[in-house]
């Protein structure tokens, strides 16, 4: 069996394989490998392709050790292609933590909500709760600390940053990030009325919009 | 017509359960679903069910109901006393209740988790193919209260097995199978000789998302971060204070605790009826 080095394959019990790769960039890439070759019918039967930060859990597969040996002939694209649709979700830069976070920038609140709206991001995985989509793409010197004390409740819709995440809050829930803004109608986020529940699904990308009112 | 069931006592909590959520994970959606999954499928076998017909998961204490109409219903899974308006009926046989009688399944005498299931099925809402009650996100119907009208299905015309169909007991001890890994690497040689060797007894914080564990800890070979990953059902993970923890059906669907081992899902169904203290083992295997 040829080792594949960009693919370290783990299994995971008696129907699973976690498998690690050397960065979150080439992770987003291998994940969309997966679902271009299971969309094109390639990929044996799989119940559960769960990405995270630097791995793509398969779930429910029949003989893994299988799989395993499969994978190790890979080609691993290096990078994502950037291109499909852009989700823009409207937001008030009005957040408890604006301010203390564009002091870690060494910002205005002002500069800091336009920073944070300059970029394009990506929904690495998901997870916490049900359309809770951990997003990347900003960049290492504006990462910052969770806060030192969880909130006991982050109302539904905040905006929130924590390490290299961003994140929009579906629900009320206990947190730690820090809140920098509002997703006025969270509701979308997460809709089981909808044809596809979860707005954010990993791969999706995603801009912020500032809305007028931001300070 | 349909037939409906008043909650005349919620218990401990009570859930409506069936084979639970697929293929949503990568969305933050737990399986979710009936924990001791071969009970669910017994009880509703015996009313000629679908297998995976929704039916309660209670919680110790059990639950009482009334219905409108007569209906057939069998509690099974955990022991338990069986009563219709007080005079006591077999457990883990159909049973007929008539229209304005209580059936009450009542405390457990070994166990965890009975099941009282319906001719017809729970009739409840199916959120992403599922009317299960999941206690993690909060999908599917909320918990059972004291007064709750619930629904009965359609009835069912499938052969039911004989009532002489076998349950499994509770264990009185649990022996877990695991296969070690993904994260195996994180811990020390003591700790994986620890986990495969020490008896550990199941913590009184042991719910639908995970059973917890009290024993010796494990102590790994780094203390870093790691970033969130995919987990699965039956993953043994080890939390900060190094007491493994079994992922149940309402377990998150990524974390960041490294993942010592995972245990055989066959084995999960005695894993939700082990009492609080009862030993547990884990074995290569």
């Amino acid at each position: 069996m040829t080792r594949n080095r960009l693919l370290d394959v783990r299994i995971a019990g008696r129907h699973a394989l976690l498998i690690e790769l050397p960065d979150a960039e080439r992770t987003g890439a291998f994940h969309a490998e997966l679902l271009r070759r299971r969309a094109a019918g390639t990929l044996p039967p799989v119940e559960e392709i769960v990405p995270g930060a630097r791995t793509v859990l398969l779930d429910g597969v029949p003989d893994p050790e299988k799989l395993a040996r499969q994978l190790a002939d890979w080609d691993v694209p290096s990078g994502v292609a950037d291109d499909g649709d852009i989700v823009e979700i409207a937001v008030r830069y009005d957040g408890p933590d604006l301010a203390a976070v564009a002091d870690l920038w060494g910002l205005g609140a002002q500069e800091a909500a336009a920073r944070h709206s300059s970029y394009t991001y990506r929904v690495a995985f998901c997870g916490f709760a049900p359309g809770f989509g951990y997003l990347t793409g900003l960049p290492a010197e504006l990462h910052v600390p969770r806060r030192a004390t969880p909130r006991t409740r982050v109302p539904a819709g905040a905006l929130a940053l924590a390490g290299p995440y961003t994140a929009v809050y579906p629900r009320s829930t206990p947190g730690g990030w820090q809140l920098i803004g509002t997703m006025p109608d969270p509701t979308p986020l997460w809709d089981l009325t909808r044809d596809g529940a979860a707005l954010l699904t990993p791969g999706t990308r995603v801009r912020f919009v500032p809305a007028d009112s931001t300070p | 017509m349909t037939i409906s069931l008043t909650v005349i006592r919620c218990g401990a909590l009570t859930t409506v359960q069936d084979a639970g959520r697929r293929g949503h994970a990568h969305l933050g959606v737990p399986r979710s679903g009936a924990l001791d999954a071969p009970a669910m499928r017994l009880a509703n076998r015996l009313l000629g069910n679908a297998p995976d017909a929704a039916v309660l998961e209670t919680t110790l204490t059990g639950c009482a109901l009334r219905p409108d109409s007569g209906v057939t219903v069998v509690v099974g899974g955990a022991p338990c006393p069986v009563t219709v308006d007080g005079r006591p009926v077999p457990w883990g046989a159909p049973v007929r209740v008539p229209a304005g009688a209580v059936v009450d399944a009542g405390g457990v005498s070994a166990g965890v988790r009975s099941y009282l299931a319906v001719a017809g099925g729970i009739a409840a809402e199916p959120v992403l193919g599922s009317s299960s009650t999941d206690l993690l996100s909060g999908l599917g119907p909320a918990p059972l209260r004291d007064g709750d009208v619930l629904l009965v299905g359609a009835p069912v015309q499938q052969a039911a097995l004989p009532a002489t169909a076998p349950w499994a007991g509770p264990p009185d001890e649990l022996t877990l199978p695991i296969r070690l890994g993904p994260r195996a690497d994180w811990f020390t040689p003591e700790a994986l000789h620890t986990l495969t060797s020490a008896t550990y007894s199941v913590s009184p914080h042991s719910n639908r998302i995970g059973l917890r564990t009290e024993g010796p800890p494990l102590e790994r070979v780094s203390t870093g971060e790691l970033p969130s990953e995919g987990m699965v059902l039956g993953a043994v993970q080890v939390p900060p204070d190094g007491r493994p923890v079994v992922f149940l059906h309402d377990h998150p669907t990524t974390g960041g605790y490294p993942v010592i081992a995972v245990v055989a899902e066959a084995a999960l169904a005695a894993a939700a009826q082990a009492a609080v203290g009862t030993p547990v083992r884990f074995t290569l295997g």
